[in-house]
């Protein structure tokens, strides 16, 4: 495999490169429980665009909780010119699952090396909005974005539990006429539930399973085939974002890994799950 | 001209450049802009093999030599497509520029073409400019950095009026190929700033020009596709699909060219190295070398043949921009190149 997925693989194995002082809390010891709560919340946090947890795609670096309640995180991402909206997004929301855990004081999430980190930092602290953050740049929060990326999502997670069906021989119309509670239990199976839920779409066992991402409204079995081209194209392309992202990162910082980063390689990231459901 | 099996390739690179990225061309007060743009392009470059890895301060600054070797001597290329990119905010006489391009492309009789630029804000003094451009570099293409930053501004979309202003005088002027490179801003910074749907309706409004999507919309591949499928006049430029992904995920590679035959084919599709992100000697024989994994995974993507590839590699662009394919070159499968070079003048260089 290229270099750098077997030096982002090292991440797993918790081996540590030249910037291991930034990375207390995965010492050989082992993290300490508060740090170990820590990061089981930044597991739910994810990239909106490439739905995984920013854990796992290496962008949490350090992450340290005092004995007096105070949390600081430290993220990095792959580009100084990473889309600052998406940023913003990671950085709040690793704030928000920090904060939300008991016994914390005090929360600080801090975003090193990009082009926008001292306003997204000082607007994440100031619990400021995206709008006011940016002031005069943004005319509307984030919820938008966010849930053109869950639809993605759900299109590429219909096709990670639709694809190994049809390949095990269920016909078109069988598949047409299945429900949230017809899928064979996986990760994929149960990640798709999820982000359906998150979107408000139908996520009850006797849903259909294959819907509109945006309005929830069942798929006919006309419409089936495009659909599920459609699910596979969304599939591949954010699995080939996150490959480019990986490389990136792993370049510019000179193969160190990440506090429990993993790669799932090329195989299907619904099978290879960080187990974020898990944590939850 | 590549050559493999005895069959000859027409090589046209659609998308290069000649930068200046060194520190004596950061702008004071923008030099942590001028140095992160460059870094980001140099990770890029290590998603390519190792052996082609350059220092980062080659990779700033290259000279017209190492150009030249890397690109026409021993990269294969017939024709490359300088496509301009000014951040003039950032870098003082621009990253690199119409001018730049040409002035060093001049000495090279016949091995370049000129596109040239504009910014939807510039208003009526970029249109002039645009003007004086075409007339002066006969350019027949722009390539247009929806997210470059102006004057506190972070970026636009093709849709917006002064946007329809430049692509009337383009086509007016003759400038039919408009390659659009997405980027990480735009306003409002609220919205996802990689989305294709302005392509889309510019597309529909100005059917006499041709839009060229650079490195396929990525990282928005599968809004690209599904547009471009729906578009006669949307192509895909393959910059950063084969230098990002063919030794870095080759399975990735293998999965988003499949999807590309699928939504766009093969008529659609033109060859860029990205030069000097990436050399472009890696990137045609890999390619060249490239066939779809007879696995069950791949079995309903579209094949590609030589003769596709051939069109990927040269003759889709040699089309676009009326470049003259020497005879033995054309190769048997491809009688649309015939027939533009039988009307069209060649490409002035």
């Amino acid at each position: 495999m290229s270099a750098p997925a077997t030096s982002a693989s090292r991440g797993a194995t918790g081996s540590r490169g030249a910037r291991g002082g930034n990375t207390p809390s995965a010492g050989a010891a082992g993290p300490d429980p508060g740090t170990s709560r820590m990061l089981a919340a930044l597991d739910t946090v994810r990239d909106p665009e490439l739905d995984e947890p920013i854990t796992s795609l290496g962008f949490v670096t350090s992450c340290r909780l005092s004995a007096a309640g105070d949390a600081q995180v430290r993220l990095r991402l792959p580009t100084y010119f990473c889309a600052p909206n998406f940023a913003f997004l990671m950085v709040a929301d690793a704030y928000d699952a920090v904060a939300a855990l008991p016994g914390i004081r005090r929360t600080e999430v801090v975003l090193e090396d990009h082009f926008a980190s001292d306003v997204i930092n000082g607007g994440v602290a100031a619990r400021a909005g995206f709008v006011q953050t940016f002031d005069g740049e943004a005319v509307s929060e984030l919820d938008g974005l966010r849930a053109g990326f869950l639809r993605k999502a759900v299109m590429a997670g219909t096709d990670q539990v639709c694809r190994p069906l049809l390949a095990g021989g269920t016909t078109l119309a069988e598949l047409a006429g299945m429900t949230l509670g017809d899928l064979p239990e996986s990760r994929a199976a149960a990640r798709l539930l999820q982000r359906r839920a998150e979107l408000g779409l139908p996520s009850a066992d006797d849903s259909p399973l294959l819907i509109d991402p945006a309005t929830g409204a069942r798929v006919s079995e006309d419409a089936m085939p495009l659909h599920l081209r459609r699910a596979r194209t969304t599939a591949i392309s954010i699995d080939a974002n996150a490959g480019v992202c990986r490389g990136m990162l792993a370049h510019r910082y000179n193969h160190t890994p990440g506090l429990r980063q993993q790669d799932p390689g090329e195989q299907d990231p619904g099978e290879q799950d960080p187990g974020e459901e898990e944590q939850q | 001209m590549y050559q493999k099996d005895g069959e000859k390739y027409f090589v046209v690179d659609g998308h290069l450049h000649y930068w200046n990225a060194a520190p004596d061309n950061w702008v004071p007060g923008a030099e942590q802009y001028a140095k992160g743009w460059i870094e980001c392009f140099h990770a890029y470059q290590g998603l390519g093999p190792p052996e082609t890895h350059w220092s980062i301060e080659h990779f700033q600054k290259y000279s017209e030599d190492d150009l030249m070797k890397d690109v026409f001597e021993d990269g294969y290329v017939d024709v490359a497509i300088f496509q301009p990119t000014y951040l003039k905010e950032w870098y003082k006489e621009g990253f690199n520029t119409t001018e730049r391009n040409a002035l060093m492309g001049e000495r090279h009789p016949g091995k370049f073409v000129y596109n040239t630029r504009w910014d939807a804000r510039d208003g009526d003094s970029g249109i002039e400019q645009l003007r004086r451009n075409v007339d002066r570099f006969g350019s027949k293409g722009c390539k247009l950095y929806t997210a470059e930053w102006n004057a506190g501004s972070r970026g636009y979309k093709l849709t917006d009026p002064g946007a329809y202003r430049y692509l009337e005088v383009c086509q007016e002027l003759g400038v039919k190929n408009i390659h659009v490179h997405k980027g990480p801003t735009i306003w409002p910074l609220d919205k996802d700033a990689f989305d294709v749907a302005d392509v889309d309706h510019v597309a529909t409004d100005f059917p006499e020009l041709n839009f060229i999507v650079e490195h396929v919309g990525l990282p928005r591949i599968e809004d690209f596709c599904f547009m471009a499928t729906q578009e006669p006049n949307v192509y895909a430029g393959l910059a950063v699909v084969i230098g990002g992904l063919m030794h870095a995920r080759p399975q990735f590679f293998n999965k988003v060219m499949g999807e590309l035959l699928f939504w766009v084919g093969e008529d659609k599709i033109l060859f860029g190295s990205d030069y000097a992100i990436w050399e472009p000697k890696w990137q045609v024989e890999g390619f060249m070398n490239w066939e779809m994994p007879d696995r069950e995974e791949y079995a309903d993507y579209p094949r590609l043949n030589n003769d596709g590839k051939r069109k990927i590699l040269g003759l889709n662009a040699a089309k676009l921009y009326d470049i003259e394919v020497p005879a033995e070159l054309q190769g048997p499968g491809t009688p649309g190149a015939h027939e533009v070079l039988g009307e069209a003048s060649p490409q002035r260089v």
